[in-house]
């Protein structure tokens, strides 16, 4: 199998493999972490849950980041309502205890909710390094497929593994329909 | 997560997905719409109309702020009238969207994919209309500002047990996460529109707004924790919203208001609406855009059995609220309700009625559920009948409280009815740009409802 070149000196992001079928991008990413292979990646147009046990993706950190968020959010909100009606402006009507706590539910809750929210939405794009306007996996004309009907694998040169030939003959024997040199 | 649910077939009607579609097919399907289709001459006058219809809402809100809320009907005993009925039927719009993308994700349903998209941007575009409500109500809205808690020169703080404030951090907060989660979903059908694109510019529009999303692997992860995450958050969200708005009237000690029975009633009523106006409006977008093979007769089943199924807990809370006035044995109670029945208001009490309980007990037939036009037209007048309920709660209860002297009528004047049309006008110019410019269904969850897309057996790699 050829091995798509792409012009000039540009150092090596890695290698892409194009696979036609979850099914062969799953084997192949399962054979990839088997063949010792740690820095590389999966690109498919849809979340595949398979990949996460291939590749062993247990990144728990947006859980506990959400988890955090909305704790904050819970005292926060609590604390802003019980301060502000017990300590910044208390009013007294009939006697009423001033930390009516009952009463700051509602606020506390939502504030929870808005916080953990943000906070899970926020951590997941940071964690995944978006937004990032530029990527050397783009530099692959048939990789506008990727977010279409087609699925990559790429080995990146960092890999204490990587050598290119080597890398491309384990490659080829993955039974690809192409693979392309990536330039960063 | 996420897996389709596998049912006999005589459970459902027909796939959730015709078949033939490919993974290029419904991405080049959805995509196309907003790529490579004509701009019709259909959504100019649609967008036109909607777009006059807005100006109505921006003249009547000049007059407003110009003359103050006099020039709407309000007056005591009724401080809370077009204003409050349209803030709750607007954000019980919303509803529907929520619970879609939310609580139907949560429960694994996979026939959500196709329209969550769709039901989300309306719930966006509805909590909008709802929340210049109050704010107009406010007759001077340079001022809602105050209703934020801040360090001021007055040394003045808002009042954290009153249901109107909760009502604020509600509304803000389900608005926010709202747009989050919306905007979360599109990322990667945004990139698919930055991928398949010929066009430089929409190229770098569409690449801006995906963020640079490229499908890893190591994204989707995350991607998917914090979807359920949110989805996690925003059920009990979408739920607490209209408790909240509930509690507006069922915190107070009016008549016909101060019942226990309001939060659910209300969430029950907001899906309903909800469910009602998903309809109404998905149900010509599909045939305009030809998407019948991907919005398919079991959605439309679907969402009618929902409509159905709260329509009826709409019914019951109906029933609970004669019941409970009856059953107090207090004179106001009893009398509120009698006044229901046989006051200068009966008529919309019984317009009430048959909107909301009679019209849906149609929905009960399959051959009504599969017929789209009659299913479009119980949509709409469950949606009249929801804002007739909300006319009915917020009126009917302010008009004749204890004392007789101080009873009084309220009757909407122009601007009323003008502010009304006017949101309508701005939520269909949204829905008009929306289905223009991005891709109304989730093409990525759609592709995972695809025969092909599931990894059933490995191939033994040699």
């Amino acid at each position: 199998m050829s091995v798509e070149r792409t012009e000039g000196l540009h150092p090596l992001y890695g290698l892409m493999a194009e696979f036609e079928t979850p099914g062969e991008l799953v084997a192949a990413a399962r054979r990839t972490r088997e063949a010792g292979f740690r820095k590389f990646d999966a690109y498919t147009p849809y979340p595949i849950h398979e990949l996460d046990d291939a590749m062993d993706l247990h990144d728990n950190r947006v859980s506990l980041f959400t988890l955090i968020g909305g704790l904050c959010g819970c005292a926060g909100g609590y604390t802003l309502a019980w301060w502000v009606e017990a300590v910044a402006l208390p009013l007294n009507i009939g006697g009423r205890p001033l930390n009516s706590m009952p009463m700051f539910i509602p606020i506390t809750f939502e504030l929870t909710i808005l916080i953990g929210g943000l906070t899970a939405a926020i951590s997941m794009l940071l964690l995944n390094g978006l937004p990032s306007p530029y990527h050397p996996v783009f530099n692959v004309e048939r990789f506008a497929s990727a977010s279409r009907n087609k699925f990559f694998l790429c080995i990146e040169s960092d890999d204490p593994k990587f050598d290119h030939g080597d890398t491309v003959s384990f490659l080829e024997s993955l039974k690809p329909e192409e693979i392309a040199e990536v330039p960063r | 997560m996420l897996q389709p649910v596998e049912l006999p077939d005589e459970v459902h009607i027909g796939p959730v997905i015709d078949e033939g579609h490919s993974l290029a097919s419904v991405s080049d399907k959805i995509g196309g719409i907003v790529l490579k289709r004509k701009t019709t001459l259909g959504w100019i006058l649609g967008l036109l109309i909607a777009f006059g219809l807005m100006q109505l809402l921006l003249a009547a809100a000049t007059w407003l702020f110009i003359k103050g809320v006099g020039v709407w009907g309000i007056n005591i005993p009724i401080g809370w009238g077009f204003a409050i009925v349209n803030f709750v039927w607007w954000i019980g719009i919303g509803h529907a969207g929520t619970l879609i993308s939310a609580i139907l994700l949560l429960l694994n349903q996979s026939w959500r994919n196709a329209i969550n998209r769709f039901a989300e941007a309306m719930t966006l575009f509805a909590v909008m209309c709802a929340g210049m409500f109050p704010v107009l109500h406010t007759g001077r809205p340079w001022l809602a500002y105050w209703l934020f808690p801040y360090p001021n020169t007055m040394d003045l703080w808002p009042q954290f047990r009153s249901p109107l404030l909760w009502d604020v951090f509600a509304v803000s907060t389900y608005f926010t996460i709202s747009l989050v989660f919306w905007y979360v979903g599109l990322l990667p059908d945004l990139a698919t529109l930055r991928d398949t694109s010929k066009k430089r510019w929409q190229q770098m529009t569409y690449g801006m707004l995906s963020m640079g999303w490229r499908s890893s692997a190591r994204h989707w992860q995350r991607y998917e924790k914090a979807s359920l995450l949110l989805a996690g958050l925003a059920t009990p969200l979408v739920v607490s919203v209209h408790t909240v708005v509930s509690f507006d009237f069922a915190v107070s000690m009016i008549p016909g208001w101060h019942t226990t029975i309001f939060p659910p009633y209300f969430v029950a009523g907001a899906i309903y609406s909800g469910f009602a106006m998903v309809l109404t409006l998905m149900i010509p977008a599909r045939k305009f855009y030809g998407l019948e093979d991907i919005i398919t007769m079991r959605h439309l089943n679907n969402m009618a059995k929902v409509t159905l199924a709260t329509g009826l807990i709409v019914g019951y809370g109906y029933m609970m609220e004669l019941f409970f006035g009856y059953f107090s044995g207090d004179i106001y109670e009893r009398f509120g309700m009698w006044n229901r029945l046989t006051g200068p208001y009966a008529v919309f009490y019984y317009c009430l009625i048959l909107c909301n309980i009679i019209t849906p007990q149609f929905l009960w037939s399959k051959k009504i559920r599969t017929n789209v036009l009659a299913l479009w037209m119980i949509s709409l007048i469950v949606n009249i009948g929801m804002w007739l309920e909300r006319f009915v709660i917020v009126v009917l209860s302010l008009h004749r409280d204890f004392l007789p002297s101080s009873w009084g009528t309220y009757w909407p004047t122009f601007w009323d009815w003008a502010v009304l049309i006017g949101t309508i006008g701005f939520f269909l110019f949204c829905i008009f740009l929306f289905v223009r410019v991005l891709p109304m269904i989730t093409i990525f969850e759609l592709r995972m409802l695809l025969p092909g897309a599931r990894v059933s057996k490995e191939p033994v790699a040699q």
